[in-house]
């Protein structure tokens, strides 16, 4: 008898891990999923880079229109490549916000001053818990976030490149 | 025309494969004394196959056979041979046919190697080890096949990710895959001799060979990978825990335990069911390593194949066997005769069965912190990064009683020991041990309450072990593992506890000092090479006597574009001077690290220590009986 409970509780635990693994699959798959609906805490606090100053993100969202979250650093040799990409960006007059991911604050700044500068404002991540409030999964990463109902519009995992530019001027019009 | 040899060949394979499924079934159920002949030719016959088409692959990336759909994109013309060649299985397709072809090759070494054993055995061994084969190539056939064919034929193909271009890397899958693939043999014949009831001392010294094999491979496979990332990652580090490296550690744990447990079982006849569990767990933990890194459930930077498809497949044959086997472990226990005799505390048996829990602990920690961020996410949603720090805490600690067990553990007696008189040689050592941690310790500020007792019995147990290649009677094999584990334990303490690195922008001409020592950079040259530009700098550190140059390099790759740093290492015994850079901007700075770390590498000697010794006992047939 006490082996046949054995055999059964070996059995269910089994099939709940197989059940969540399964799960895990599809969770995975919705994890590139350019239309994910997923919304940001505007509540969330962080600091800013150049001033040290404590401030809540929502400031940093323009209501009526939507923004470009980046999250990256300067140890990462793909941001650097998209760079350029950003700065096109700010010439189009479009609100860019930084997430500086595990970086010193130093070579944060010298990256800014050699490169250029594409953000409104740059948050320092040095834990790189914002960066997973984000549901990031690591640098470079670019987000698409509606001002009006702080959900993501659209997400980017790796570098941009020219045509995610295009892709990202277009709907920032649409949903103007 | 290697496309098609390769498709077919493995379609050839596989009804090999299914005929002797049933003709095993068939014949397990029947008297035979005698094992038919058939079996050994259809073996070959299917080995020979599965080899023609690996190297039909292999072929397809030396000549660059665009019209493959793997070739295309996973090689390119410019490659250098031996990268094309790497490029084999440094992709999803090839290093699932080299699964394959490593699975068939085994299960024919096997075959050759128990002619002496019971026939109903070896057929039960072949049953399930073809389980396993037709598994794998009905997952390749449906959901991977290396040899779908493009048309129109491209003219050049897609590169293969330059990070994945080193010669530690090219060679270290199939070292590791020898690893994984050794447990499918002894889960396959411990499954075997479940049902055949002939678990004992015979199997035990049978079933021993093949669990040291899988295990020297494991380890140096896990060496290779670690030393990969060290040289090629340019982080300075040698393990990130990252959730690719965890799934080999595991099996590695497991394998450790098992190695011990087995050898009790071939001396004392005992931990019968504790050696079928092992032997069953070992290869889930394989099994499941390959589910994990192939399906894309895990997000790491080691994870380059993503599709779901795939894992669903995985996971449900990965579910199938563990529930195959859990059926015939319940209901064949009762065919385990009990042979167990009484367990003194103070025996050698008492001691490996420690070593065991300790294994188990440290698997338990390294599968929560790998599993548990993706069950959180299933169960509420919310994503957890556990980093090195979830690790260090809680493995840290308890190496402290581990390295006492060690250190007395393996030379106990079998049955029963005496505490014997006291032993002043013992005593010598530890006095000898804290006086030399006392003068490390006091080299070091930061030193924690928690490094001393470690430096303290790291180095006792080093000593201990070196006095035990004059004094102790175990075999030479044991003693040499054991002496690069305590080395390996040493080497990485000392390493974290002395290491310390700078961080700096510098342009060419600029000087740093950092711990009495002076970091300039010189010059930066810029070439074109093969397929990649190539940008050389030349630092100089000068020490209070001494001076030596580093050349670190950043390699800009053309097909893909990708950029990497090449971080130049100056090695002596003693230390690692690591340094490592990157571009910036076209002004003239650039991003320089630095790093100091003490023996780095005897952490891979020692380690090479530990492979060494058991393929000592591999090799040696009239190993000690100890």
């Amino acid at each position: 008898m006490s082996k046949n409970i054995k055999f059964l509780g070996l059995l269910l635990t089994l099939i709940i891990i197989f059940i969540i693994l399964l799960k895990g699959l599809n969770v995975s798959k919705d994890y590139s999923n350019e239309k994910l609906k997923s919304k940001i805490d505007f509540s969330l606090n962080a600091k800013k880079l150049f001033s040290d100053e404590i401030i809540n993100i929502s400031d940093l969202f323009d209501k009526n229109s939507p923004s470009v979250v980046n999250i990256w650093a300067s140890w990462c040799a793909p941001c650097r490549e998209e760079h350029q990409f950003l700065m096109k960006l700010k010439d189009m007059n479009i609100n860019i916000i930084g997430i500086n991911y595990k970086d010193s604050p130093k070579n944060a700044k010298n990256f800014l001053s050699s490169l250029g500068n594409p953000y409104s404002e740059v948050i320092t991540d040095n834990d790189g818990t914002k960066s997973i409030e984000f549901g990031a999964i690591g640098v470079p990463e670019t987000f698409i976030i509606s001002g009006k109902t702080n959900e993501i519009i659209k997400k980017y995992i790796g570098p941009l490149t020219n045509e995610n530019l295009i892709e990202i001027k277009n709907l920032l019009k649409k949903n103007a | 025309m290697s496309n098609y040899l390769g498709n077919y060949s493995l379609y050839i394979a596989l009804i090999a494969s299914v005929y002797l499924i049933f003709k095993s079934y068939l014949d397990a159920n029947s008297e035979n004394k005698y094992l038919d002949k058939n079996f050994i030719l259809i073996t070959s016959i299917q080995t020979i196959m599965i080899t023609v088409s690996f190297f039909s692959l292999v072929a397809a990336f030396v000549i660059s056979d665009f019209s493959n759909e793997t070739v295309f994109n996973n090689s390119h013309t410019l490659k250098p041979l031996f990268y094309k060649v790497s490029g084999t299985w440094g992709n999803h397709e090839g290093s699932l046919l080299l699964w394959l072809l490593v699975l068939s090759i085994f299960l024919f070494i096997f075959l050759l190697n128990s002619r002496s054993q019971d026939t109903k055995y070896k057929l039960l061994t072949i049953l399930f080890q073809q389980i396993i084969i037709s598994g794998f190539l009905v997952f390749i056939l449906l959901t991977s096949n290396p040899f779908k064919t493009l048309y129109p034929i491209p003219r050049e193909g897609l590169g293969l990710n330059p990070i994945l271009q080193d010669p530690a890397l090219a060679i270290h899958p199939p070292i590791l895959y020898l690893g994984y693939v050794g447990t499918s043999i002894i889960f396959s014949a411990s499954l075997a001799s479940m049902i055949c009831g002939n678990i004992g001392d015979k199997w035990a010294r049978h079933i021993k060979k093949w669990v040291l094999v899988s295990w020297v491979f494991l380890t140096i496979g896990i060496l290779l990978g670690s030393i990969w990332a060290y040289y090629e990652l340019g982080w300075g580090g040698f393990w990130f825990w990252d959730p690719v490296e965890n799934v080999s550690l595991m099996p590695w744990f497991c394998l450790t335990a098992l190695l011990h447990t087995v050898i009790v079982l071939q001396k004392r006849n005992s931990f019968k069911e504790w050696t079928i569990i092992l032997s069953i767990t070992t290869f889930s933990l394989s099994m499941s390593g390959t589910f994990l890194v192939r399906s894309g459930i895990l997000n790491s930077i080691h994870t380059f194949a993503n599709d779901p498809s795939r894992g669903l497949y995985i996971l449900s044959f990965l579910f199938i066997l563990i529930l195959m086997s859990i059926l015939i472990f319940f209901f064949n226990q009762n065919k385990i005769s009990n042979t167990a005799k009484e367990n003194f505390i103070l025996s050698k048996e008492t001691a490996i069965l420690v070593n065991n829990w300790f294994m188990m602990f440290f698997l338990s920690v390294v599968l929560v912190g790998t599993i548990y961020p993706i069950f959180l996410e299933v169960l509420n949603g919310s994503k957890i990064s556990v980093g090195p720090p979830f690790y260090h805490n809680l493995l840290i600690p308890f190496l402290i009683p581990f390295l006492i067990f060690m250190s007395f553990g393996p030379s106990l007696k079998w049955i029963k020991d005496k505490l014997k008189k006291f032993n002043y040689n013992i005593l010598i050592i530890f006095l000898a041990s804290l006086l030399i941690s006392y003068v490390i310790l006091t080299k070091t500020e930061n030193s924690f309450l928690l490094s001393i007792p470690l430096i303290v019995l790291s180095i006792y147990l080093l000593l201990v072990t070196i006095k035990d290649f004059f004094v102790s009677k175990s075999s030479i094999s044991q003693k040499i593992s054991h002496f690069g584990f305590s080395l390996l334990i040493t080497s990485i303490l000392l390493n974290g506890l002395f290491s310390n690195e700078f961080n700096s922008n510098m342009k060419v001409g600029d000087e740093r000092i950092f711990n009495e020592k002076v970091v300039k950079l010189k010059e930066v040259n810029v070439t074109d090479v093969d397929n990649y530009k190539s940008l050389k700098a030349s630092f100089e550190v000068t020490n209070k006597n001494s001076s030596f140059a580093l050349y670190p390099e950043v390699r800009i790759y053309k097909q893909p574009l990708t950029i990497t740093s090449e971080a130049d290492i100056k090695t002596t015994l003693f230390s690692d001077n690591f340094l490592v850079f990157n571009i910036l901007k076209d002004d003239g700075y650039y991003n320089v690290r630095y790093q100091y770390k003490p023996l780095m590498i005897w952490i891979w000697i020692s380690t090479i220590f530990i492979g060494f010794g058991g393929l000592l006992s591999v090799i040696r047939k009239n190993e000690q009986k100890y």
